[in-house]
């Protein structure tokens, strides 16, 4: 990726963020921390790797997306909605009456969502199935599920991590956004699921570790996940949750909390300030 | 001509789910570790390529029967009930009830006529459970072509399905030919006016068996096997409260949440009248012969046409 085209995915990226707090502030509330720290692999994934068409989001070739740690929606309803899947003023009724955007993934009333999810373990077996469908049709579509390094506290986790093992899902890809918090403090001091790389290495996956910030190292890491033949494939991206706004950053209390109208106002500010030095560069 | 075959549901459904699969090849199956019993192993070693079995991990299975749903495939992710509709309970509601993936719930060795296993596998549970879930339909055949009929029709209905199978063997009373399984609709098996007796699954031979002792007895007693709980034939079961005043329900399952409280539920609203429920009431079954435990609690001919006789009498 040259450097242009690197800018534009952290412009986009920037974006993600923004409408992510857009729609969590405007439901009053919803979960910012899980989306900020999402945001650049969201935007990685819809905007340079995934084959997806959103003028033809029901394509039975298309490459599919379970956001396993579904309460992250903001995020990823952000990355569909620049990507042009609905228009982006949809943000701002998430969580109302009526909605196209539920407070969780909704595959039935949202364009681009693949999976119904939101009940922490079910994502990741339904990917497998996707998977498997993928082999069973000999289709040449992949399939990419996003994990909350909480999430994998949940035992369905490694009963599907045990499938796609034995079943050899090598188009199968798994991320966990390993930010380090959950709702009750740090995963290490709540649960302690690490260690998450050695975990999934011992389930039969070809495990990376990358920072999930950098475009460049996801770039990397999806590129290999490619070329893997036989197992499936887990990319640890560590990262910062609530990245990109300034007080959000690496507290768990905004992992489910929406910001007042002075936080709302420095999360734009913040958000916005990074936009405009990236697009004045 | 009616040729009579003594046969477990469970059998029914696995040479069903084989001779149905070349003309519906989107159909594909998943056990839990359990394909000898659940009798999935009839599709298995005919189709292997369309099997998956998913190990001891019934959440995982329905999670990917939802996924594989999601890609056209119709698939049937079987266990025993306790653990296809029990454990999985959530996945069944968030997985698959909810976005309505066309995935078949199979649950095998329902009920105490599980037998020596006891009680940790006796599930009297499951059609309360699965009732439960917005847009689910509940199927409960009666014997092998009811079975046969109910599993080609979940086949053909686009969206989530439960489906009881029983370990027990039981004889037959419908016909190979001339039968018609109508999703939704009721059967009158047998006529009468003085009382209705309703019945779903292995229940149904016991509660025809009783019908035949009451009419020796003088007692008129009228018969309907409900073989789909949800959604129920109201109609029918209105029509019978109206023309005889008196119903029985009759389940191998709690009567919390089953059949008797689905005919309440309609009666309730639109022709109150006497409503007896047998079933296991409030209870764990525990190990034994799976006849004596039938016996021991209530679900047999005997108690049924007991249960007739107690409700003419106090009317």
């Amino acid at each position: 990726m040259n450097a242009a085209e690197k800018k534009k995915l952290q412009i986009l990226a920037c974006k993600v963020r923004l409408g992510a707090i857009e729609g969590v502030y405007r439901a009053k509330s919803g979960h910012p921390g899980g989306s900020l720290s999402a945001a650049d692999l969201f935007t990685y994934l819809y905007f340079r790797e995934m084959r997806v068409d959103p003028a033809n989001p029901g394509d039975e070739n298309r490459d599919r997306f379970v956001l396993s740690k579904g309460h992250s929606a903001p995020g990823l309803y952000a990355a569909l909605a620049l990507k042009g899947y609905f228009p982006m003023e949809e943000i701002s009724r998430l969580r109302r009456i009526g909605a196209m955007l539920q407070g969780h993934p909704d595959m039935k009333g949202t364009p681009g969502v693949d999976m119904s999810t939101g009940s922490l373990g079910q994502g990741f077996s339904a990917a497998c199935g996707m998977a498997l469908a993928g082999k069973m049709d000999r289709r040449d579509y992949r399939v990419f599920t996003l994990l909350g390094d909480g999430e994998i506290e949940e035992g369905e986790i490694w009963e599907a991590a045990m499938f796609a093992a034995h079943h050899r899902l090598d188009h199968l890809c798994v991320i966990v956004d390993n930010n380090g918090l959950q709702i009750d403090g740090s995963v290490e001091e709540v649960a302690g699921p690490a260690p998450i790389d050695e975990k999934f290495r011992a389930f039969g996956f070809d495990v990376q570790t990358i920072d999930g910030h950098s475009f460049d190292e996801i770039e990397k890491a999806l590129n290999h996940a490619k070329t893997v033949r036989g197992n499936p494939c887990a990319i640890l991206a560590k990262t910062v949750k609530g990245k990109g706004v300034s007080f959000m950053e690496n507290q768990a209390g905004w992992h489910g909390k929406a910001p007042n109208d002075e936080q709302y106002a420095v999360a734009r500010n913040d958000l916005n300030k990074i936009l405009r030095r990236l697009e004045a560069e | 001509m009616a040729e009579k075959v003594k046969k477990a549901t469970r059998e029914s459904y696995g040479e069903a789910l084989r001779e149905l699969a070349e003309e519906y090849p989107r159909v594909v199956v998943l056990d839990a570790d359990l394909a000898e019993a659940t009798k999935t192993a009839l599709f298995r070693d005919a189709y292997p390529e369309r099997f998956i079995d998913c190990g001891i991990a019934e959440c995982n299975m329905v999670g990917v029967a939802a996924g594989l749903a999601s890609c056209g495939k119709i698939p049937f992710a079987t266990s025993f009930a306790m653990f296809s509709a029990g454990r999985a309970y959530e996945q069944v509601r968030n997985s698959v009830g909810y976005p309505r993936l066309n995935v078949k719930i199979v649950g095998s060795h329902a009920g105490v006529s599980v037998g020596e296993d006891g009680a940790t596998h006796q599930c009297c549970e499951d059609i309360a459970l699965m009732r439960t879930v917005p847009g689910m339909v509940v199927l409960n055949p009666a014997d092998h072509y009811e079975m046969k009929a109910a599993v080609k029709a979940a086949v053909e209905w686009k969206g989530p399905v439960y489906i009881r199978l029983g370990r027990l063997a039981v004889e037959s009373f419908n016909n190979s030919d001339g039968y018609s399984f109508e999703l939704g609709k009721g059967i009158t098996l047998r006529d009468g006016k003085d009382l209705t007796i309703i019945a779903t699954g292995l229940m149904v031979s016991r509660a025809l068996e009783a019908v035949k002792n009451l009419e020796r007895q003088g007692v008129d007693a009228r018969l309907i096997n409900i073989h789909t709980i949800k959604p129920i034939d109201r109609e029918l079961v209105v029509r019978a409260a109206r023309e005889t005043g008196k119903i029985i329900t009759v389940e191998e399952h709690s009567v919390i949440g089953g059949l008797g409280d689905a005919v309440c539920g309609v009666l309730s609203g639109e022709c109150p009248v006497r409503v007896v429920k047998i079933g296991v009431n409030d209870q764990y079954g525990h190990s034994g012969p799976a006849q004596d435990l039938l016996d021991e609690f209530g679900l047999n001919a005997d108690h049924i046409a007991e249960t007739a006789r107690k409700v003419m009498e106090r009317s």
